[in-house]
């Protein structure tokens, strides 16, 4: 484990947590190429997190983002809970990234950049795509039902050490 | 025409955008909170620039790492780029970074512009 952080998430917080791992691989001698995409797909987790997590969320509903090293692998986890009525929205995204091959990403991030406005949260629609073009994994997701109208969404990718 | 000088931060790109002196550039890390915020400055200077132009501009892109709301602005900013005659884009990527490589590939598959290819 490299970092766990819950609470609450900010731009602020996110170039505090992008830096500490930064720092991390760097002490640690990572391979450059490998460094850049652990800390792509942070961002965009990150951002995907201080974007749609839901801000009424009481503290124990809290966002978590943790992540992890093994011999082969970086591991990076997101959660965060989630309206039950955006579920099938991000499934149908999540569903549709992971039949792609690489050319497939690639050409599916051409459509989307060519034809997308930025949303009024200030997403362009790209973060689950680059995520896989980055990490060059399926990315791994669950919803846990929280009894109410929300689930927890959780969301892992893998970036594989050279 | 004023020059547009912002100083890089760690998730904001440096920009130099200066007619008298023929630099364009924009460099470092573009992962702001607000992208459409952060680049319109940016699009507003590109539209003047048009309406009274060099005869050439090189227009330099150093970027270390952009996050996918910047890529879309980035396009944007190419877009204004293309109605402009005399722009040509020179994409940097360090030695290592075949994604920036890639990155750039694409936008040049994205616009009409032509693109010179360099590292550092």
């Amino acid at each position: 484990m490299i970092l766990a952080y819950e609470g609450e998430f900010t731009q602020e917080i996110t170039k505090s947590i992008l830096a500490m791992v930064e720092r991390n691989m760097d002490s640690t001698g990572e391979d450059s190429s490998i460094k850049r995409k652990v800390f792509n797909v942070m961002v965009e987790s990150l951002q995907n997190i201080v974007k749609h997590a839901d801000n009424n969320s009481s503290k124990s509903h809290s966002a978590v983002f943790m992540v992890g090293k093994q011999k082969e692998q970086y591991t990076i986890i997101s959660g965060n809970p989630m309206n039950n009525d955006t579920i099938d929205l991000v499934k149908d995204k999540i569903d549709k990234v992971n039949e792609l091959d690489k050319d497939g990403l690639k050409a599916y991030y051409k459509d989307i950049i060519k034809n997308t406005k930025i949303s009024e949260k200030g997403g362009a629609g790209l973060g689950f795509v680059d995520m896989a073009r980055k990490s060059g994994q399926k990315l791994v997701y669950d919803f846990q039902d929280m009894g109410t109208d929300k689930s927890f969404f959780a969301l892992k990718s893998s970036i594989e050490r050279l | 025409m004023e020059i547009l000088n912002l100083e890089g931060a760690e998730d904001t790109p440096k920009i130099m955008l200066d007619k008298a002196n023929g630099i364009f550039e924009i460099s470092g890390r573009s992962l702001p909170e607000d992208s459409a915020e952060f680049y319109q400055p940016i699009l507003d200077w590109i539209e003047a620039y048009g309406n009274d132009h060099n005869p050439s501009t090189d227009f330099i892109f150093k970027l270390e790492y952009f996050n996918t709301a910047s890529s879309k602005l980035i396009l944007d900013v190419l877009s204004a780029l293309e109605d402009i005659d005399g722009v040509n884009i020179i994409w940097y990527f360090h030695e290592d970074d075949e994604d920036m490589e890639e990155a750039g590939e694409e936008f040049s598959e994205l616009v009409e512009l032509p693109f010179e290819f360099k590292t550092y």
